[in-house]
């Protein structure tokens, strides 16, 4: 069945918490080459049948209106999943 | 004093000596509403009848307002905070006609709707208020008792306080870091809705330590800590008075009830 994705991540200028601690706990594991992470969330939209330019429509409205609050995040991405 | 829980007990229920005292206040019909995961709604509608009002039991799948006069959305987790914190009972039936009584375009239909805690998150999930919280910036849950200062004492929800005044209500939250670009904070701070500030440290790392703010209109408020939690000697945080003796979350509940009477708002 095709899936379309939809990921969002924390905006630019938003403090990530999360992101910030797991960067902190990356170098205790021997992870040394990274200086920065942001956790994001990614969707995967089933859809039952042929995925339409109007269904992909939808996922990008349902992006902005309930997967992400466009006052902290961004919908990075989305995209119909190859199979 | 005689107190019996929301739910299971009539929905006009109101009796004892305080709100035989008040009996122009007990006729006021504060709704407190109530999602799937909700936890201090009974703390909320009990805050209500000690303050002298009558709390009306509201379902978050419920169509209509059952025609109360304002409505509290209590603190916990609805819909186990999935997604974000807030964001699904955003779209829950009764939301929309909430939205909807709050925005309404003359200032006497305006519902007043207080938020707190879970129900602040509602609310800017809403865009009833602006900004979000984020996840607090220690990454621990909070739990605390905060003291606050009273910036704002003109809305609906906060007339029996002084302005500058300080109060200790409670605080326990995972997501409580309030947040919103820099126009938008200068904006609040300008128009003087930044309703209540934390004092004397930041729990959660809140932008320019707010813990409360309102819209323009005074009618909606929304704060992380939980004044409902401090309006009965007792149970409330310690104070000056004695141990678990403070109530200083009360003015809330008789703020709005005394706003409903005087019909000011």
């Amino acid at each position: 069945m095709p899936r379309i994705v939809v990921d969002v991540m924390p905006k630019p200028e938003i403090l990530d918490p999360q992101g910030k601690a797991i960067v902190g706990a990356l170098p205790r594991l021997g992870f040394t080459s990274f200086s920065g992470v942001r956790q994001g969330k990614r969707f995967e939209l089933t859809v039952d049948g042929e995925v339409t330019a109007e269904i992909l429509e939808q996922a990008r409205r349902a992006g902005t209106t309930l997967l992400s609050n466009p006052v902290i995040e961004d919908v990075v991405n989305v995209e119909l999943l190859a199979d | 004093m005689t107190e019996t829980p929301l739910i299971g007990a009539a929905p006009t229920f109101s009796t004892g000596s305080r709100a035989d005292a008040a009996q122009g206040l007990s006729g006021a019909r504060i709704g407190v509403i109530t999602f799937p995961g909700t936890l201090d709604d009974r703390d909320a509608a009990r805050a209500v009848r000690i303050a002298g009002g009558t709390a009306v039991a509201l379902w978050h799948a419920d169509p209509e307002l059952a025609g109360v006069d304002a409505v509290i959305i209590p603190g916990g987790f609805s819909y186990g905070d999935y997604l974000r914190a807030g964001a699904l009972s955003r779209f829950a039936p009764l939301m929309e006609r909430i939205i909807q009584a709050a925005n309404a375009r003359t200032a006497t239909a305006r519902l007043p709707v207080l938020g707190i805690c879970n129900g602040f998150q509602i609310l800017t999930e809403s865009h009833l208020l602006p900004g979000s919280m984020i996840k607090n910036d220690h990454l621990k849950f909070a739990c605390l008792d905060a003291k606050l200062r009273v910036e704002n004492n003109a809305t609906a929800w906060t007339t029996d306080y002084l302005p500058g005044q300080e109060i200790t209500v409670p605080l326990k939250n995972q997501d409580g870091q309030y947040i919103a670009d820099e126009k938008t904070l200068d904006a609040l701070e300008a128009e003087g809705l930044v309703t209540f500030r934390y004092v004397g440290g930041n729990p959660n790392g809140s932008r320019r330590e707010i813990a409360g703010i309102s819209n323009a209109a005074g009618n909606i408020v929304g704060l992380m800590p939980h004044p409902e939690h401090a309006v009965e000697s007792g149970y409330g945080p310690d104070a000056a008075s004695g141990r678990s003796a403070g109530t200083d979350g009360l003015g809330f509940f008789t703020s709005i009830l005394n706003t409903l009477v005087g019909g000011t708002k």
